[in-house]
C-alpha cells in the first residue's frame, strides 16, 4: 500500500514499490491523460510534475516519489502558469493528434516556473526531451513565447 | 460523378486511382433514400442524410464519415457541412461515424477510409451537396408553413428568413415538417464568394479536450473491469511460438493470464505494469519460419536485380527510347530505405468478447475493415460487432492496417471480460507494416541545355495490390507511380516504368507521404544534377519547364522570392551552407519549398529554414493547412535526417526512440508557408510537407557540399568526405 | 589471399615471436623477483594454508553440497565469462578481444561432448589451480587461474559439484582467432612457470578473521585484481601496484586502492559495501559495464558478512596513485543549463545530451528519476579518457540488481561516433573535474574494444 498525493489529492494504491508512477496514475487511479509513449524515458509523453520538477513518470517508480506532491496534466490547469500554457496552446492551436501534448505542456508549465522568460536556447533545453512525431515543435516554441507574455 | 477525379484532369494517375476503386460506392451511399439510414428511437429528428441531424431543439449533429487524427478532418468537413446548411460553426456537434461502408465509405477507395490526403478531395462536393440539400429542405418546408415563394426566403445561422414578411423559424421548429422529405438530387450550392466559414480560420473542435487530458484515444478506455495486456510477436518475420515456459511470469503478483496464439504470446495482468513483467518472465522458444535468414543486404540485391529486369510501362509520350539515345545521357538510381510509422500513441485495441457480440474500442482508419476483421475472427454477423471508433494519437497510414485489431481480438477470445491490448514501443516498431524500399532508376538526355529524353523507373512494393487489390491493374501500382506518372514538366518523351518488387518476409504498407515519398526525392533530386551538368540554376532549370503550369509556377515563384533565392548565405563555424527548391504536384495541391542548410565538417546537417509556398485550391481552414504543412515537413525530415529501419537475422534491428531517432525541437528549423488563393476545388495536404521537404533538403546540401546524395537517411559519413556517396550499383 | 599478404604476415609474426621470446626471457631471468603475491603488502606472518579462511558463510554451513557450490560459483563470478548475452549461463561462447586476436569463453556445463561433463574430480582442479585443461593443453590467462590457484580444493570440488548439477548444454566451442606465436598453448606453460604462483591461500596471522575472509573473497574468488591491479609487459598482475587501475576489453577498471585523489580512500567501508553488492553507493556512482555484470553475476549474491568482509579487506589495500587520474569531483553542477560548462564544447554535446539524456540524468547530474542515475561524484564522468562514459552510451546497461533492473538504452547504433564523442566530451566537462577530449576516431576504436 503506496500512499501518493496526486494534483491536491491523497490517493492510496495498492501496487508494488518498484512499479512506474505512469502505470499507477493510468491503470489503478484512472488519471489517463499521462501518457504512454516509449517508457525508457527518451520521449517526454508521460511527463508530470513531482515537487514541480517535469519528470518521466515511466521511470519513477512509486516507491521513490515518498510525499512529494505529483501534478498530472489534470491538474496543471489549476496553476497559474498552467493555464497561461493551454491558453497559449488554444490560441495558437499547436496541437494536432495531441498524444504527445500532456507531457509538452507539463513540461512547458514546468519551465516557465523556472524561466518566466525563456530564450530559445532554454527552450531546447526544456523541450527537447519532448517528442512530437506530428511535428508541432514550431508552434510549441511560439506558444512558451506567448504564454511566457512576449511575441508572438 | 463528382469525385476530385474529374477535377484533376491533370491528373491520369488518381482518375485511374478513382476510377479503379469503384468510386460509384458513395454514390450508394449517400442519396440513400431516408427509411434506410434507420431513424434511432429517441424521437423524432430530421435526418436528410447520414451526415445530418436535426433534434426538434435544434440541436444540429454532424456525422464524421473520416476519423481525426491530428490533421484537422473534423473541423474541415463540418465547416464544409455548416457552411452549406448555414447554421455556425459553434452551432453544431460532431459525432463519429459507425462503421459503414454504405452510408460512410470514402469516394476515392469505395470504402470507410481515411487516407491518401482523401478526405477533402472526396468529401467536398459530397458534404456541400449533404448540407445544401438538407438546407433546401428546410427552405422549402418554411415556404409551404408560411405559403409563400422559396424563392423569397434565405437561410442564415439555423434560421430560415422570410424578409418581405419580416418572419424567421429556426430549423429545430421546422424539422415535425421536414421529415420524411427527401432532399433534391442537385441542390443549389452557395457560390464561393457567399462563403462565410469556409476560407476563414475556425479554432479545432478537437483540442479543448486535448489540452487538459480530458480526450480518450483508444488506450485511455477503461470499460469497467478492463484488464492489462500486453504482447510479444515473433521476432523474426514468418516465426511461430514452439514453446513458452511461463511458471515464473504465473508466479508474478498480478498476473492473470498467458495467452499463446501461433505467433503471439501476451500476458493478462492487472495492470500494464504486471504485464509487462509478465512478459519479461516468459522464456519463449520461437521457431524460425522461412524468412529467419533475411536481411536488409539480401532485400537490396533482390530490389537492385529486379529493377535491371522487365518493366510495366505505366505512361508513355513520344518516343523515350530515341529520345534518350541523342544528346548527353544522365543516369542516377535513388534509394529509399524501409521506415516505420512510429505513432505516438503505440497500437492498441481494446476488445470484450461475449458470447453473442463483440465490442471493440480503437482508432483505426478503417473503421470497417476493423469491424470485419473482428466479425471473421470470432465468426459473428457485422451487427454483433460494435466499434467505438476514438480520435487517434498519429496514423500516417499505420492505422489502415487491421492486423493489431485482430490480434486483440484472438487474445480477447480467450480472457473473460474487457482486455485492452497494449503494444510496447519496442513492438510498434519491430511489428510495422513498413514503407517499401524503394529504387527510383533514372535516366535522362540533355541536348542543348535542355532536357530531351526521360525514363524513370520505379521498383518496389505494391502495397496496393494487398490494401486494395481492384485498384492494381495491368502490373501498376498506381500509388507506387503516383506523382511520377503525372509530372507537372513538359517532357515530350518520356516512359515512365514500374517493376513489382516484394522484400521478403517484410511487411510493407502505406506510410505518410505514399507513393510520392520516394517519386518526389528522385524526380526534384535528379533535375538538381541535370541543372547542373548543363549549368543552369535549378530554379530557372524547372521554370523553363513549366510554361503551361502556372499554379505550379506561382508557388515555385512565390517561394522563391520569400526565401530570398539567390542571395548570398551566411556559414557558420566552419559550415558549408546553401539553398535547395523541391517543385511538387501531388496529391492534387502545387507546393513549392525552398531549404536553407549548413552541413558542418563532421557531415551534421542543420536544416536552418524551410519557405513554402502552397496552392491546394480553396483552403477551407487556412490554419489548419498550414500546421499540416508544418508537420509533414518535420515528419520528412525527421525521415531523411535518420529513418531507417534494418533487418538482420529476419529481426528488425530498432527497437525504441534511442536507435529510431525522430527530430527534436532543437533541430527543428524555422518553417514558412504561404499559403496562394486559388479557387479550384481543395486538394489534399496532410501528405504533402512530408514528400516535399526531403527533396529541397537533398538539394540544398547538394548545392552546399556538390555531394549529390542519392539515398536516404543522409549519411553524415559521406559528408565528411569520410565515405564516398553510395549511389546503389547498377546491376544492368 | 596473396603471396605478398601471406609473407607479410608472416613477417610480422616471426617479429612478434621474437619479441615474445625475448620477453620471456627477460622474465626468466627476472622470476625469482617476479614481485611481490597479491595479499603480500599485508606484510603478516602467513599461516598454514587451509580451509579456514574458505568455504561457505555461516548462513550456509548447513546447506547442501550444491547450494554452496551455487554459492561459491557466484562468489567466483564463473558465470559473466562463460555465457554469452541471451545465451544459456554456462555454455561459454563469449568473445574476449585481446590485441593479437580473439578468445572464446568455454562451454562449462556438464555436456560430455562440448562440455566438461568428463572432468575428474583432480582434472578439474587441475584446471582451476594451473590452467591445464583435461586433454593437457594449457588455458590462456584469460580464465583467472592465477587467481583462483587460491582457491582450497574443497571449494573448488563444490563449485564442481554444483556446475555438474546444471544441465548439460551442447555448445561447440569457437575457435579462437589467436595469430602466431600466440596461438602455441604450449607457451603459456612458461607463462604458468614464471607467473602463476600454483598455492592456495594461506591466512595472515596477524590480521582477523574478516580481513582474511576478505582476502581470500577477493583473491581466490572474486579475483578483483585480475581487472583493476594493472598488468606487467608479460601480462602477469603487477602487485607493486595492487588495484591502481586498468584498461579491460574497451572499459576503465578504476583504481580501487586506498589513495584519497585517485582510489577510493575517501570512501566509507559501508560505502565500498553498497557499492560492490548493489552496484551503487550514494554520491559515488553506479557500476556499469564489466563491474556492472559482477554485481549482477557475482556480488550481489554475497551475504551481508561476506560483503562487509570484503570491504575491509580492499579497504586495506595501501594507496597508489594514478597520475591520470584527476580528484573526483563530489560538488554537483548547476541546475541551469546555460550554467557551468565551458562554452568551447561541440555544440552537438549539448544537443545530444538535451534531446536524449538529461530527462534521467538533469542538468545538475542529480537525477530527477532515482540516484542510480547520478552523474555527480562517479568515477566514469571524472575520467579524463570518457571511456566508460562513451562505453555506456554505445552499448548501455540492463543490470539486474537486488531491487529490480537498471534499464539505459544503448544509442550506439543511432548515434554517430561524433555525437558520441561529443556528449561523452559534454558530459566530463559539465559534471566531472577535468573536460575529456574524445574524437569520433577513437569512439571507432572502443566500440571495437567491446564488441561482444
Ligand atoms: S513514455 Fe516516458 S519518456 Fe516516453
Ligand atoms: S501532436 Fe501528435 S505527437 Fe505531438
Amino acid at each position: 500500500m503506496v500512499t501518493l498525493r496526486i494534483n491536491g489529492e491523497e490517493r492510496s494504491v495498492e501496487a508494488p514499490g518498484d512499479m512506474p508512477l505512469l502505470w499507477v496514475l493510468r491503470d489503478v487511479i484512472g488519471l489517463t491523460g499521462t501518457k504512454f509513449g516509449c517508457g525508457i524515458g527518451q520521449c517526454g509523453a508521460c511527463t508530470v510534475h513531482v515537487d514541480g520538477n517535469p519528470t518521466r513518470s515511466c521511470l519513477l517508480p512509486i516507491g521513490a516519489v515518498g510525499d512529494r506532491p505529483v501534478t498530472t496534466i489534470e491538474g496543471i490547469g489549476a496553476t497559474p502558469a498552467g493555464a497561461k500554457v493551454q491558453k497559449a496552446w488554444l490560441d495558437l492551436e499547436v496541437i494536432q493528434c495531441g498524444y504527445c501534448q500532456s507531457g509538452q505542456i507539463m513540461s512547458a508549465t514546468a519551465l516557465l516556473n523556472s524561466t518566466p522568460q525563456p530564450t530559445d536556447a532554454d527552450i531546447n533545453a526544456a523541450m527537447s526531451g519532448n517528442i512530437c512525431r506530428c511535428g508541432t515543435y514550431v508552434r510549441i516554441r511560439d506558444a512558451i513565447k506567448r504564454a511566457a507574455g512576449s511575441k508572438p | 460523378m463528382s469525385v476530385p477525379a474529374t477535377e484533376e484532369p491533370a491528373n491520369p494517375g488518381r482518375r485511374a486511382f478513382l476510377g479503379a476503386a469503384a468510386g460509384s460506392a458513395f454514390l450508394l451511399g449517400f442519396y440513400l433514400p431516408l427509411g434506410r439510414s434507420a431513424p434511432r428511437a429517441a424521437g423524432k429528428r430530421f435526418e436528410p442524410n447520414a451526415f445530418i441531424r436535426i433534434e426538434r431543439q435544434g440541436v444540429v449533429t454532424l456525422v464524421m464519415p473520416q476519423v481525426e487524427m491530428g490533421q484537422g478532418i473534423y473541423t474541415g468537413l463540418a465547416m464544409v457541412l455548416a457552411e452549406e446548411l448555414d447554421v455556425g460553426a459553434e452551432q453544431v456537434l460532431l459525432e463519429t461515424a459507425p462503421p459503414n461502408d454504405q452510408l460512410y465509405a470514402n469516394p476515392a477507395f469505395g470504402l470507410q477510409a481515411t487516407g491518401g490526403s482523401t478526405s477533402m478531395r472526396a468529401f467536398w462536393m459530397p458534404m456541400r451537396k449533404a448540407g445544401a440539400g438538407a438546407r433546401a429542405v428546410l427552405v422549402q418546408t418554411a415556404a409551404r408553413l408560411w405559403s409563400v415563394d422559396v424563392a423569397g426566403c434565405r437561410t442564415e445561422r439555423g434560421e430560415v428568413i422570410h424578409d418581405a414578411s419580416r418572419r424567421k423559424i429556426a430549423y429545430g421548429a421546422l424539422v415535425e415538417h421536414s421529415l420524411g422529405v427527401t432532399p433534391p438530387r442537385d441542390p443549389p450550392l452557395k457560390p464561393v464568394s457567399a462563403f462565410k466559414l469556409v476560407g476563414q480560420p475556425l479554432k479545432r473542435y478537437d483540442t479543448p479536450d486535448k489540452v487538459n487530458g480530458k480526450l480518450q484515444y483508444g488506450i485511455d478506455v477503461l470499460p469497467a473491469g478492463v484488464k492489462f495486456a500486453t504482447l510479444a510477436l515473433c521476432p523474426e518475420f514468418g516465426g511461430k511460438v514452439a514453446h513458452v515456459e511461463d511458471a515464473k511470469a504465473r508466479s508474478l503478483p498480478g498476473v492473470r493470464q498467458i495467452v499463446v496464439l501461433d505467433d503471439t504470446v501476451a500476458v493478462i495482468g492487472d495492470h500494464m505494469w504486471a504485464a509487462k513483467q509478465g512478459l519479461a518472465a516468459l522464456n519463449i522458444a520461437w521457431q524460425s519460419g522461412p524468412h529467419a535468414a533475411i536481411d536488409t543486404g539480401e532485400v537490396w540485391k533482390q530490389l537492385r536485380a529486379a529493377g535491371a529486369g522487365a518493366a510495366v510501362t505505366a505512361k508513355a509520350v513520344g518516343d523515350a527510347d530515341k529520345a534518350l539515345s541523342q544528346g548527353e545521357r544522365v543516369d542516377a538510381d535513388f534509394e529509399l530505405p524501409f521506415l516505420a510509422h512510429a505513432t505516438m500513441e503505440p497500437l492498441n485495441c481494446t476488445v470484450h468478447v461475449r458470447p453473442d457480440s463483440c465490442e471493440i474500442w480503437v482508432g483505426s482508419q478503417v473503421l470497417s475493415r476493423a469491424q470485419a476483421v473482428a466479425a471473421k475472427a470470432i465468426g459473428l454477423p457485422l451487427d454483433k460487432v460494435t466499434v467505438h471508433n476514438h480520435l487517434i494519437g498519429g496514423g500516417f497510414g499505420r492505422r489502415l492496417e487491421v492486423d493489431y485489431v485482430e490480434t486483440a481480438v484472438r487474445i480477447a477470445q480467450k480472457v473473460d471480460g474487457p482486455v485492452k491490448v497494449v503494444w510496447t514501443r519496442e513492438e510498434d516498431l519491430q511489428h510495422d507494416v513498413y514503407r517499401p524500399v524503394y529504387q527510383d532508376r533514372m535516366a535522362a538526355s540533355v541536348v542543348g541545355g535542355k532536357i530531351a529524353g526521360w525514363r524513370h523507373r520505379i521498383v518496389g512494393s505494391a502495397v496496393i495490390a494487398r490494401w486494395l487489390a481492384p485498384a492494381f491493374q495491368k502490373g501498376v501500382d498506381i500509388d507506387a507511380v503516383d506523382a511520377a506518372i503525372d509530372l507537372p514538366y513538359e517532357l515530350s518523351d518520356m516512359r515512365i516504368e514500374y517493376v513489382r518488387c516484394e522484400p521478403p518476409g517484410v511487411p510493407t504498407g502505406f506510410w505518410r507521404g505514399v507513393g510520392p515519398n520516394n517519386n518526389v526525392f528522385a524526380i526534384e533530386g535528379f533535375l538538381d544534377e541535370l541543372a547542373r551538368k548543363v549549368g543552369s540554376d535549378p530554379l530557372a532549370f524547372r521554370r523553363s519547364m513549366l510554361t503551361k503550369n502556372p499554379r505550379m509556377t506561382a508557388a515555385l515563384d512565390l517561394a522563391a522570392s520569400r526565401a530570398g533565392w539567390g542571395q548570398p548565405l551566411v556559414a557558420r563555424n566552419g559550415g558549408r551552407v546553401g539553398r535547395g527548391v523541391c517543385a511538387q504536384a501531388a496529391f492534387g495541391s502545387y507546393i513549392a519549398t525552398v531549404a536553407e542548410v549548413e552541413v558542418d565538417p563532421s557531415g551534421e546537417v542543420r536544416v536552418r529554414r524551410l519557405v513554402c509556398a502552397v496552392d491546394t485550391g480553396i483552403v477551407v481552414n487556412p490554419d489548419s493547412v498550414i500546421a499540416q504543412m508544418e508537420g509533414g515537413l518535420i515528419f520528412g525530415l525527421t525521415a531523411a535526417l535518420y529513418g531507417e529501419i534494418t533487418v538482420a537475422k529476419g529481426r528488425v534491428q530498432q527497437s525504441n526512440f534511442h536507435n529510431y531517432r525522430m527530430l527534436r525541437i532543437d533541430q527543428a528549423p524555422r518553417i514558412e508557408v504561404h499559403l496562394i488563393s486559388s479557387g479550384e476545388s481543395p486538394g489534399g495536404i496532410g501528405e504533402t510537407g512530408t514528400t516535399a521537404g526531403p527533396p529541397a533538403v537533398r538539394n540544398a546540401i547538394f548545392a552546399a557540399t556538390g555531394i549529390p546524395l542519392r539515398r536516404l537517411p543522409i549519411d553524415r559519413d559521406v559528408l565528411a568526405g569520410k565515405k564516398a556517396a553510395v549511389t546503389g550499383q547498377r546491376t544492368g | 589471399m596473396t603471396r605478398l599478404t601471406e609473407s607479410g604476415a608472416a613477417r610480422r609474426a616471426l617479429l612478434i615471436g621474437v619479441a615474445v621470446i625475448a620477453l620471456c626471457a627477460v622474465a626468466c631471468g627476472l622470476w625469482r623477483v617476479r614481485g611481490p603475491g597479491p595479499t603480500d603488502f599485508a606484510g603478516g606472518k602467513r599461516g598454514m594454508p587451509g580451509s579456514s579462511s574458505g568455504g561457505v558463510p555461516a548462513e550456509l554451513a548447513n546447506a547442501s553440497l550444491i547450494e554452496r557450490g551455487r554459492y561459491l560459483t557466484r562468489a567466483a563470478d564463473c558465470q559473466a565469462c562463460h555465457s554469452t548475452e541471451g545465451g544459456q549461463p554456462f555454455a561459454g561462447g563469449r568473445p574476449f578481444v585481446l590485441p593479437f586476436g580473439t578468445l572464446y569463453s568455454t562451454n562449462i556445463t556438464p555436456d560430455e561432448k562440448t562440455g566438461i561433463g568428463d572432468y575428474s574430480d583432480a582434472e578439474f582442479i587441475r584446471a582451476m589451480h594451473q590452467g591445464i585443461a583435461r586433454d593437457g593443453t594449457r588455458l590462456y590467462p584469460a580464465m583467472p587461474y592465477a587467481s583462483y590457484t587460491y582457491m582450497t580444493d574443497a571449494d573448488a570440488l563444490a563449485i564442481k559439484a554444483y556446475l555438474f548439477s546444471l544441465q548439460p548444454v551442447d555448445a561447440p566451442r569457437r575457435a579462437d582467432t589467436l595469430g602466431f606465436p600466440f596461438n602455441q598453448r604450449w607457451l603459456m606453460g612458461f607463462w604458468s612457470f614464471f607467473f602463476n604462483r600454483d598455492e592456495r591461500f594461506a591466512p595472515d596471522t596477524e590480521r582477523g578473521a574478516a580481513w582474511n575472509r576478505g582476502a581470500y573473497l577477493a583473491e581466490a574468488m572474486a579475483h578483483c585484481g585480475e581487472c583493476h591491479t594493472p598488468r606487467t609487459l608479460a601480462f602477469s598482475l603487477d602487485n607493486r601496484r595492487k588495484f591502481a587501475g586498468a584498461k579491460q576489453a574497451g572499459w576503465v577498471a578504476y583504481n580501487i586502492s586506498a589513495d584519497r585523489r585517485a582510489g577510493i580512500g575517501e570512501w566509507a567501508p559501508a560505502e565500498i559495501g553498497n557499492y560492490i553488492s548493489t552496484g551503487h553507493a550514494a554520491g559515488r556512482g553506479t557500476a556499469d559495464g564489466p563491474m556492472g555484470e559482477a554485481v549482477e553475476f557475482s556480488l550481489r549474491y554475497l551475504t551481508p558478512s561476506d560483503i562487509a568482509a570484503l570491504a575491509t579487506y580492499v579497504a586495506s589495500v595501501p594507496p597508489v596513485a594514478s597520475k591520470d587520474q584527476p580528484a573526483v569531483r563530489t560538488a554537483p553542477a548547476p541546475h541551469e543549463h546555460h550554467l557551468g560548462v565551458t562554452a568551447s564544447l561541440d555544440p552537438h554535446g549539448k544537443e545530444v545530451y538535451e534531446g536524449a539524456c538529461v530527462s534521467c540524468h538533469g542538468w545538475s547530474g542529480h537525477s530527477p528519476i532515482l540516484d542510480y542515475a547520478d552523474l555527480t561524484g562517479s568515477r566514469s564522468v571524472n575520467d579524463p579518457s570518457a571511456t566508460n562514459i562513451a562505453q555506456i552510451v554505445l552499448s548501455g546497461s540492463s543490470n539486474n540488481r537486488a531491487h529490480g533492473s537498471l534499464y539505459m538504452p544503448d544509442f550506439g547504433s543511432a548515434y554517430s561516433d561524433d555525437e558520441v564523442a561529443a556528449v561523452a566530451n559534454y558530459v566530463t566537462a559539465r559534471f566531472g573535474s577535468e573536460p575529456s577530449h574524445l574524437t569520433a576516431e577513437s569512439v571507432a576504436d572502443l566500440r571495437k574494444e567491446a564488441s561482444r
